[in-house]
């Protein structure tokens, strides 16, 4: 008998311990409630959006830290004001005049303290910094500033003059219709003067782009790489102070995991859900899926400064042997455009006529082996490690292609590093191809071509074609010059039909873009522009 | 007694020594430049690297450059990650609490799970009870830690949503590092939200410590059936029963103690294949801890964290294993080394 009590005894004992380890249950917990949490697909390469044109950063950084002197309306991408309360055009097109908004206060951080509001002073240091070679910060990162180099900003601007303490001109070299709405651009922040001034001082320069000020919805608190950033309100924040306390941006590369944490509440807000996924989160009733037709385009870039794909002809071949309707299927999962050029449909430069190469493997082969290219070449083909909204699954679209040009009778290697590495090898112009893209930062189509193909774009690391035509280049110069948008199509067209005939890119496609969320979130919009914004959004459950 | 003590002292000594041997042997294996790979830096003049190159003695010739290497080790000059560019002793530091505190708390759910179950299994031995119980733990035995995860993700926090997956604690919870053990953490922590933050915690730790002890538990399970079985077939035990004692006091007064000391350093010595499942099952959790910091770096190529990572590892398994063979010793100085390691 005794024994039986003694099995008891540590049965009973067993079932207690279970109880211990397991209480926890699903409480509701209030503190949590004030907060945001948002799984973010990687790490921001720095705190400060000039730096660096890759989403991730921009989504991290852009419009929860910082003010832009304009922003776009992310309904009907018009410009509205931002620190610039008001603005003037001159009537040659020369001199922009903006007055700015009065009591902008920066982030109080325990690095920090302002002592003075947002001024002309500080817009003309934003501005200057990247404009001047000379300006004291202008060397402190190595970056170059590749937005603004890519688009040539910094030689269009001519002087930025301080008329009073909350009015400035800038003076531009020419006419630039785009100027505008490059100053809305998830880049063109404002830093705060006052602190840069204070960390000159301390000698520590780079802290700037390490340790943010800025002046919006939230600042800083901490950040480890690869894990999490750590946003809390700014209280005194110009536009309202309706902000959720905390903003944490939970980095999880993996997409599948990134949706988990959505279904099981770690995550409020999810950034890029793969295509492949998209019908879990419908059937899901406490998740949202938003959808838009995004700014962007996917495409397939050669390397045209390495042999033997600096041959035209060569590309073409390429570009016919694959065919753009399956990768569409397979990788996008119809969710996606078939791309001809680089401006997607929703833009007014959309070239509707424009012809594609139609996928024919017989004449490709024909024109592969006239250019001297035997059976059994190998080529490389980068696939980018990381989903994009222009390009949800580089690595399987590699894959693919790999089948066609097995069948033109070209080995492919599919390369793929760390993102950052893979960028930084990128940039050094190792890869015979690549897959990649691009995503608007703002409604203008110089946005996509200059960025994506012009010479100055090699420099600054955004044209991976390496290419580099004159009259191209021309072109879309010239179109800046006029503001009369049918003028501005009718030369991009021109451009349209260049890249048609070179082939330094094949587009593939332009996708949509999605959004997930958990229901109960409000004001959380696709921005068709860039950078994803949490300074609006409220916890209404 | 002494004797033994030097000889494992010498043998900790040494193993440590041929660790850092390796760890510096990679500097020279990994591609690119063996400073580099040391220091974590990637040098932008040649000045920069001559600094350097005097302060790892790279004149010297592989033995002073060794002997310089082992200095800065010891020094907690470990070099620093390429991908953080954070110093790696102060990575390393960050990371190894997180690990240890998982394996910590596996270990202690798999003895109190394991040694309960052990002791039934063996005092019923050849009955229901036994058969049903290792026919169990032959199961939990063979499921790998890997997918033990994903399903147990899979069923109680995708569908069911009880758990969360991942990370230690809610990223809302601003609990300041202190020991690097998250639980203390938050108890020393003076914030508002003290008992939330410690049972979202509790939430946090039950999946990943749940795969990890269900393993050790049948191993544990095994060890003490075996123990018991043993014991209660000795001599002594059947002299305390002839005493007139009943069943339930020989157990009490003999069979506890006599099973688990001889057992109590194999028991132990699980918390190093602990460490290892842990290393697996907190990349499946975004543990933060060094198993899955270590995978981050070898996808990065992050060379140097590797070496000081594997350093590290190495190092603590090596310590703790001597350790519990010295303190054995002492509590239970008859028994000979050979009967202390057969399982």
């Amino acid at each position: 008998m005794k024994i039986k009590v003694f099995y008891r005894q540590i049965l009973a004992t067993l079932l207690t311990l279970t109880g211990v380890v397991a209480c926890g249950g699903n409480h509701d917990l209030k503190f949590k409630d004030e907060g945001l949490i948002y799984c973010s697909e990687g790490s921001p390469t720095s705190f400060n959006p000039q730096l660096d044109t890759s989403g991730t950063t921009v989504d991290a950084t852009s419009h929860q830290l910082y003010d832009r002197l304009l922003e776009f309306d992310p309904q009907d991408s018009k410009i509205i004001p931002g620190i610039a309360e008001s603005w003037r055009v001159s009537e040659n097109g020369l001199h922009y005049t903006f007055q700015l908004r009065k009591q902008v206060a920066f982030h109080e951080t325990n690095y920090f303290t302002p002592t003075r509001h947002l001024n002309a002073d500080d817009v003309i240091f934003s501005i200057n910094r990247w404009r001047l070679e000379s300006h004291p910060y202008h060397d402190i990162d190595v970056s170059g500033y590749p937005y603004f180099v890519s688009l040539g900003l910094d030689k269009l601007i001519k002087d930025v003059r301080r008329i009073n303490g909350y009015r400035i001109v800038i003076d531009l070299n020419k006419p630039d219709s785009s100027f505008l709405a490059n100053l809305a651009t998830d880049f063109a922040i404002i830093l705060s003067k006052e602190y840069a001034e204070f960390l000159l001082e301390k000698n520590q320069p780079q802290l700037l782009d390490e340790k943010p000020i800025g002046s919006g919805p939230f600042k800083y608190i901490n950040y480890r790489k690869g894990r999490f950033i750590r946003y809390a309100k700014h209280e005194n924040y110009w536009k309202h102070d309706r902000a959720v306390k905390q903003l944490i941006y939970d980095i999880t590369p993996s997409s599948s995991l990134r949706l988990a944490k959505l279904m099981t509440g770690e995550c409020d807000v999810m950034s890029l859900p793969a295509h492949s996924e998209l019908d879990i989160i419908r059937d899901r009733n406490n998740l949202v899926l938003d959808e838009k037709p995004g700014l962007n385009v996917g495409f397939w870039a050669f390397n045209t400064s390495k042999p033997p794909f600096d041959n035209p002809e060569v590309r073409r071949a390429l570009a016919m042997g694959i065919d753009k309707t399956t990768l569409l299927e397979a990788v996008y999962f119809g969710s996606a455009v078939k791309a001809n050029g680089l401006v997607p449909p929703s833009s007014w430069a959309f070239q509707e006529d424009l012809r594609d190469n139609s996928y024919n493997p017989v004449l490709a082969k024909d024109l592969l082996r006239k250019n001297g290219i035997e059976p059994g070449f190998t080529m490389n083909i980068w696939a980018m490690p990381v989903e994009r909204a222009y390009n949800p699954n580089a690595t399987m679209m590699a894959e693919l292609i790999q089948g066609y040009l097995e069948q033109l009778e070209i080995n492919v290697e599919v390369i793929s590093f760390e993102w950052s590495l893979f960028r930084r090898r990128l940039d050094s112009g190792a890869h015979d191809s690549v897959l990649i893209g691009w995503s608007a930062d703002n409604g203008d189509p110089d946005n996509f071509y200059r960025p994506v193909l012009s010479c100055a774009a090699i420099e600054s690391g955004t044209n991976r074609a390496r290419w580099c035509n004159e009259t191209f280049d021309e072109i879309i110069d010239e179109a800046l010059t006029y503001s009369d948008t049918d003028t501005r199509a009718a030369l991009y067209q021109t451009a349209n039909a260049i890249i048609a005939d070179q082939i330094p890119i094949v587009p593939i496609a332009h996708a949509y873009r999605f959004q997930a969320y958990r229901q109960g979130l409000s004001n959380l919009e696709i921005n068709p522009f860039g950078g994803i914004r949490f300074g609006d959004v409220e916890n209404t459950q | 007694m002494s004797f033994y003590f030097l000889r494992r002292l010498n043998l900790l000594v040494f193993t440590l020594f041929m660790l850092a041997m390796a760890s510096f042997g990679l500097a020279y294996l990994f591609p690119g430049d063996y400073l580099t790979n040391l220091t974590g830096i990637h040098f932008e003049s040649e000045q920069q690297r001559q600094l350097y190159a005097t302060l790892y003695k790279e004149s010297d010739g592989v033995f002073w450059q060794f002997i310089a290497y082992l200095d800065l080790l010891w020094q907690g000059e470990w070099g620093q990650s390429f991908s953080s560019n954070q110093p790696l002793y102060q990575e390393v530091t960050t990371y190894l609490p997180a690990s240890i505190e998982l394996s910590a708390y596996a270990l202690f759910v798999s003895l109190v799970v394991g040694i309960p179950l052990g002791f039934l299994a063996g005092l019923r031995h050849n009955k229901l009870a036994d058969y049903s119980i290792l026919s169990m733990s032959f199961i939990g035995y063979s499921i790998p830690v890997f997918w033990l995860a994903l399903i147990l993700i899979l069923i109680l926090s995708l569908q069911m949503g009880w758990f969360p997956i991942s990370g230690r604690i809610s990223l809302l919870y601003y609990i300041p590092l202190d020991t690097g053990f998250i639980l203390i953490d938050i108890i020393r922590s003076d914030v508002s939200y003290k008992w939330d933050a410690f049972n979202d915690a509790l939430r946090h730790l039950f999946l990943p410590t749940l795969s990890i002890s269900i393993v050790t538990s049948t191993i544990i399970l095994r060890i003490t059936r075996r123990s018991v079985i043993e014991v209660m077939g000795s001599e002594y035990i059947k002299a305390a029963t002839a005493r007139g004692l009943n069943r339930y006091q020989v157990i009490l007064r003999h069979g506890i103690r006599n099973t688990i000391i001889p057992i109590m350093p194999q028991l132990a010595l699980q918390f190093t294949t602990l460490l290892t499942n842990a290393m697996i099952v907190e990349s499946i959790f975004s543990w933060p801890g060094i198993g899955n910091w270590l995978i981050q770096a070898i996808y990065q190529g992050d060379y140097p964290s590797i070496r000081s990572g594997m350093l590290a590892v190495s190092s603590l398994v090596v310590i703790f294993t001597v350790s519990i063979d010295i303190v054995h010793k002492i509590i239970d100085p008859q028994r000979l080394y050979r009967q202390r390691v057969k399982i």
